[in-house]
């Protein structure tokens, strides 16, 4: 059984979808017991960190994230929730990952509008997250802001700048892209996951 | 590399798919479902889905159909079609889309742009320009093409990317539908005045007018409808013959000899 943590975000039905499709049992709650009780955790995330931090702390379930020992992955806001800080309305974030999330700066060369919309692949694979995933495949982005590479970096993605496309630390990961729009690579990308212990 | 995308567009009018020439004659082409999941398999980067009798006719887009396309297809897709307030597009979001697109009712409220930027992101905001030229002039059209704004089409662009639109869907009503190319020089010159991605539409007629689109003409996604829909180009072959020729695209997954029939 997978748990979705539903703190009212936006993409939370289109991950629904994407498990349905790959017949996934799962669960959608804010109840810290009942997603304990999950084999994996999806974060997902759309929208604006401050806020998403302000229902995640109302739900009470900061330290819970933080205690969760199965495989949790933060998608898109929900991978920059669970770095330290996010440069978005200066946020204080979940702190599970040391990255800081900034905000593309304004003086990127013209080719790269922001926000980065669109398909884009990656370098650097690491991780059985990737298992049967190449450099030649893409996923689907939407964000403004980025997580800096560091240790933690399992996937680099170089849009003018190199940022961190994905993101492991002990059981948490967390992708920047949307692996449930993502098409048959997303799909692999989530039964990956699904495996992981 | 970001790669450029390929966007089929589902013209939908009551519940069916159908595709216009020149926006008039309408020739049913099938089931959106269907055609939105074959799409997605075969290689669309992402699909538009318009509901284009709303706004001539009043009709709302059928939130039903929108949320069975969401359950089905696994890439992002774009709904548009009368949708005139904050609480259109939220129903729309809960439906499953991904992204709206509007206009008529951001040309004559283009503080609609703002506020639906504010609330649910500029990512989710595409505004589209529907644009005939006039003496030299391209001005911007509302109502499906019939009825001309006091908008030239270059400044409303800037606008509403100040205002916080995510994209720009561009579509030339005088190519729209000939199926002799797209308006390529008007493309290039919105695409380098605006920060944000540009789609182009209107008058795909062959792979290498979608090609020159995508290159000469400065477009971020090239969309098309009749061109896929009776199979005059399949996308494998598109995305195989724009990769020869230097564009990025996205491959399918899994796939080892995609491009090739």
């Amino acid at each position: 059984m997978t748990g979705i943590l539903d703190y009212k975000t936006g993409n939370l039905g289109s991950v629904e979808n994407a498990l349905k499709r790959i017949k996934e049992e799962y669960v959608i709650s804010s109840e810290r017991n009942t997603l304990a009780k999950c084999d994996h955790i999806i974060l997902p995330g759309v929208g604006d960190a401050k806020w998403a931090m302000e229902n995640l702390s109302k739900s009470n379930l900061i330290d819970a994230i933080k205690g969760f020992r199965q495989p949790v992955m933060g998608i898109c806001l929900g991978m920059q929730l669970l770095c330290k800080h996010s440069e978005e309305s200066d946020t204080e974030c979940l702190g599970v990952f040391d990255n800081v999330v900034c905000k593309f700066p304004s003086n990127m060369p013209e080719e790269f509008k922001v926000p980065h919309v669109g398909w884009d692949n990656m370098t650097d694979l690491k991780s059985s997250l990737y298992d049967e995933i190449d450099e030649d495949t893409f996923f689907y982005y939407v964000h403004s802001y980025f997580a800096n590479v560091n240790e933690n970096t399992i996937a680099v993605c170089n849009y003018g700048i190199k940022f961190g496309a994905s993101l492991k630390k002990d059981n948490f990961m967390g992708c920047q892209f949307h692996p449930e729009k993502s098409g048959l690579a997303g799909e692999k990308l989530l039964r990956n996951f699904l495996k992981m212990k | 590399m970001l790669a450029k995308r390929i966007i089929p567009c589902l013209d939908v009018k009551d519940g069916e798919t159908v595709k216009g020439v020149n926006f008039v004659r309408m020739v049913n082409v099938g089931d959106p479902v269907e055609l939105a999941k074959a799409y997605s398999y075969d290689g669309a980067d992402e699909l538009v889905f318009l509901d284009i009798s709303a706004t001539v006719e009043g009709r709302k887009t059928f939130l039903g159909l929108v949320k069975k396309i969401a359950r089905n297809i696994d890439i992002p897709f774009t709904v548009g079609g009368g949708i005139s307030s904050l609480d259109d597009a939220a129903r729309l979001l809960d439906a499953g889309a991904d992204k709206v697109s509007i206009c008529t009712a951001v040309v004559n409220n283009p503080q609609l742009i703002g506020d639906l930027a504010k609330r649910y992101g500029s990512q989710f905001v595409v505004v589209a320009i529907d644009a005939k030229q006039v003496n030299g002039i391209w001005r911007v059209t509302t109502n499906a093409g019939t009825k001309f704004s006091n908008k030239e089409m270059f400044s409303w662009a800037k606008e509403a990317e100040e205002r916080g639109a995510g994209e720009i869907l561009f579509t030339s009503m005088d190519n729209d539908g000939t199926e002799f190319g797209y308006a390529c020089d008007p493309c290039r010159k919105l695409a380098d005045s605006v920060h944000i991605p540009v789609i182009a539409s209107g008058g795909a007629g062959s792979i290498q007018d979608i090609a020159d689109v995508l290159t000469k003409g400065g477009a971020d996604a090239a969309l098309a409808a009749s061109v896929f829909h009776y199979g005059k180009i399949r996308i494998p072959k598109l995305k195989k013959y724009l990769k020869e020729h230097g564009v990025t695209v996205r491959y399918i997954y899994g796939i080892d000899n995609y491009g090739e029939e």
